[in-house]
């Protein structure tokens, strides 16, 4: 793994804050949140809701609501350039080229009065300089490369005369369509049917072995992260609280919270046993518990927890985990059992 | 669980069907048909969980509604406790109801938000005229116990509890009248994975002390599994199949079945499954294809697939597959 020397995504320090209510204060949805991406890997970032997962992709394509939110600390770099301190017209250059994003709910992210072809097109004359008319046969291929059928008639479909697989296939065509090296895609299948998702998941792998692209895969499905994914960042509450190979989060996770999510998913074949739930809920974060985030949900959580919080401390090479007793506690054991 | 023969079922579905009018032709005549359900038949025995999964379009919300005559059924018969809900008129129907309940998939948009749970939960004791003021105010504590909040929350609003709170509160709703019978309609969908958990056990627990009947509607089979004494698996408006779970899960024998079950990701990057991976969308349930169904998207269908629709034929004791290819 450790071919290229240089990521083509470095995250580091990254702290995200967003002005809530009347009061205009800021709180913190993304803390002090470091990684990296290598040309070509998949990282997958799951976690629950407030997590923290989404705020990081937005952070990093830029994309956050200008209003409310800001990046208050850290850096993002891409080939070795920062890109918090690029202003709007450099990073569109940089967006859609080398870097590209799909969301959840392709038809928010499609415009519904153009065709599906114009829109890909379009990408394609911005970024790569082709004619209008070059772009649309590029187009057609992109379509034709996602699977989907008569490419040359859909292009003049409009967003809504597609199905929802459909839409996130076009949707994927153009983010691919000038071969980005960073693919960031954010949920890409929770909107979709299982039978549907297969198709995109296998899509999505299939391109990236032919592009060679790196991913970052948000996801709160620890099945599709299983699935894609070379290695993982856990968020909780802001926080990467568990980071490491694909194998080290689902054989050893060393942090009581992957272990008590990864217990809690319901799996095909277990029967009727009963599910190992997690206490209580997530807790917003303008009212976090002091201490470890987690401490009042988890199994685990003894005085110290809530002396201050833990660091992300290694547990072996590339395996890194934000708990107290992580060397004590022996979590692996049971987890994929 | 599961009643002797000869028992009666608590409900007994037969032949329904629901067609919606969609388009609007010359004065708003419907230009097309959705058949969401196309003849369907099955029964609930009392005490048992029934599971019923499938994906978009497959029809399963629209059965939920049907039988609970929250939609007018096109044809057939909904037949609960012996009688047919066909039958009854509006008053009669109300009375019925406080036997049946519902509890929905999103809490956010089945709670009023202007309404303290003292007024959501009370409004069912309310319209079924079920105790006192006094007494009703203990059985709202007691209620909201029953599913896990504390009997303070009562003057609270939808807004102030996370998701999974409010899905307990659409929960005791559901029991406030002590209903013999559920329809669940995907009420852990909308929630997160280590809330999913608590939900379906606490479900799991009350069905278990209370004694429920339930129609459980997910899209999610692991789920479904989890909860349910048999399962019927829908696509396009019609049953594919229908088994005790048990056997289901094990043996699936239907096409559909199969492929749907190979789809699901497992969190397990080691043992990979191989997947039977289907070709194209869901057919649009207002042009279905002839014959069976999924032949458009089945791996294994021949061109009588096309000619014949195939009834539910019994593969093993209490398991029924529609597959021409079933033999």
């Amino acid at each position: 793994m450790q071919v290229e020397t240089m990521p083509l995504l470095e995250v580091s320090g990254l702290t995200t804050c967003f002005k809530t209510g009347l009061d205009g204060r800021e709180i913190n949805a993304v803390e002090n949140v470091s990684f990296s991406v290598r040309p070509g890997e998949t990282l997958a970032i799951v976690g629950e809701s407030g997590s923290g997962k989404s705020v990081t992709s937005l952070s990093v394509m830029g994309l956050l609501p200008a209003r409310t939110g800001r990046i208050a600390a850290g850096s993002v770099k891409f080939r070795g350039r920062e890109l918090t301190t690029l202003d709007n017209q450099a990073m569109r250059g940089i967006r859609g080229r080398e870097m590209s994003m799909i969301f959840q709910e392709p038809m928010t992210s499609l415009n519904p009065v153009y065709t599906i072809g114009h829109q890909i097109a379009e990408v394609i004359v911005l970024h790569q300089k082709l004619a209008y008319k070059a772009a649309l046969k590029k187009a057609v291929e992109m379509l034709d490369l996602v699977g989907i059928p008569e490419p040359r008639k859909r292009i003049q479909n409009y967003p809504h005369q597609m199905s929802g697989g459909m839409r996130q296939r076009a949707m994927i065509a153009m983010a691919l369509s000038c071969e980005p090296a960073l693919l960031i895609a954010d949920e890409p299948t929770t909107a979709l049917d299982v039978t549907i998702q297969a198709q995109v998941l296998e899509l999505l792998k299939d391109l990236q072995a032919r592009i060679g692209m790196a991913m970052v895969f948000i996801t709160h499905d620890l099945g599709v992260v299983a699935e894609v994914a070379d290695r993982v960042c856990v968020m909780y509450a802001g926080q990467i609280v568990e980071t490491g190979s694909a194998l080290d989060i689902f054989k050893a996770p060393a942090m009581p919270y992957t272990s008590a999510l990864l217990k809690s998913v319901p799996r095909l074949g277990m029967g009727d046993t009963r599910l190992t739930a997690i206490p209580g809920y997530v807790p917003p974060l303008s009212r976090l518990p002091k201490g470890c985030r987690f401490r009042t949900r988890c199994a685990h959580a003894s005085e110290i927890c809530a002396s201050g919080q833990p660091e992300l401390v290694d547990m072996s090479s590339g395996h890194a985990a934000r708990c107290f007793r992580a060397q004590e506690l022996s979590l692996g054991q049971g987890a994929l059992a | 669980m599961i009643a002797e023969d000869g028992v009666e079922p608590l409900l007994q579905v037969r032949n329904l069907k629901k067609h919606f009018g969609v388009g609007s032709g010359l004065f708003h005549k419907p230009t097309a048909v959705v058949k969401a359900i196309d003849g369907i038949s099955f029964d609930i025995q009392r005490g048992e969980v029934m599971g019923l999964v499938g994906e978009s379009g497959s029809g399963k919300t629209t059965v939920g509604r049907t039988v609970l005559r929250l939609v007018e059924p096109t044809s057939g018969e909904v037949i609960f406790n012996g009688q047919d809900t066909g039958a009854l008129d509006a008053k009669a129907l109300r009375a019925a109801r406080s036997d049946m309940q519902i509890v929905f998939q999103d809490p956010d948009a089945s709670l009023n938000p202007r309404e303290k749970v003292r007024q959501v939960i009370g409004r069912a004791l309310d319209i079924h005229t079920i105790g006192t003021r006094g007494e009703r105010e203990a059985r709202i504590v007691d209620l909201l116990e029953k599913v896990g909040l504390s009997g303070d929350y009562i003057d609270r609003y939808p807004h102030e509890f996370s998701g999974g709170q409010r899905q307990r509160i659409g929960i005791a709703r559901a029991l406030a009248v002590e209903p013999s019978f559920i329809v669940a309609d995907e009420p852990v969908s909308a929630l997160d994975v280590s809330v999913q958990a608590q939900v379906i056990n606490l479900m799991s627990d009350l069905q278990r002390d209370l004694g429920l009947t339930m129609l459980f509607i997910a899209h999610d089979l692991a789920v479904v599994e989890h909860i349910s004494n048999r399962v019927i698996v829908m696509y396009l408006g019609k049953i594919m199949e229908i088994a005790p779970a048990k056997s289901l899960y094990s043996n699936p024998q239907h096409p559909y079945t199969k492929a749907l079950m190979s789809a699901v990701p497992r969190p397990d990057p080691i043992h990979k499954v191989r997947r039977i991976l289907l070709q194209g969308d869901i057919p649009s349930p207002i042009n279905p294809p002839s014959g069976c169904v999924f032949r458009t998207r089945c791996p294994i269908a021949t061109a009588e697939c096309a000619q014949i629709v195939p009834d539910l034929i019994q593969v093993a004791p209490g398991h029924g597959s529609a597959c021409l290819k079933n033999g």
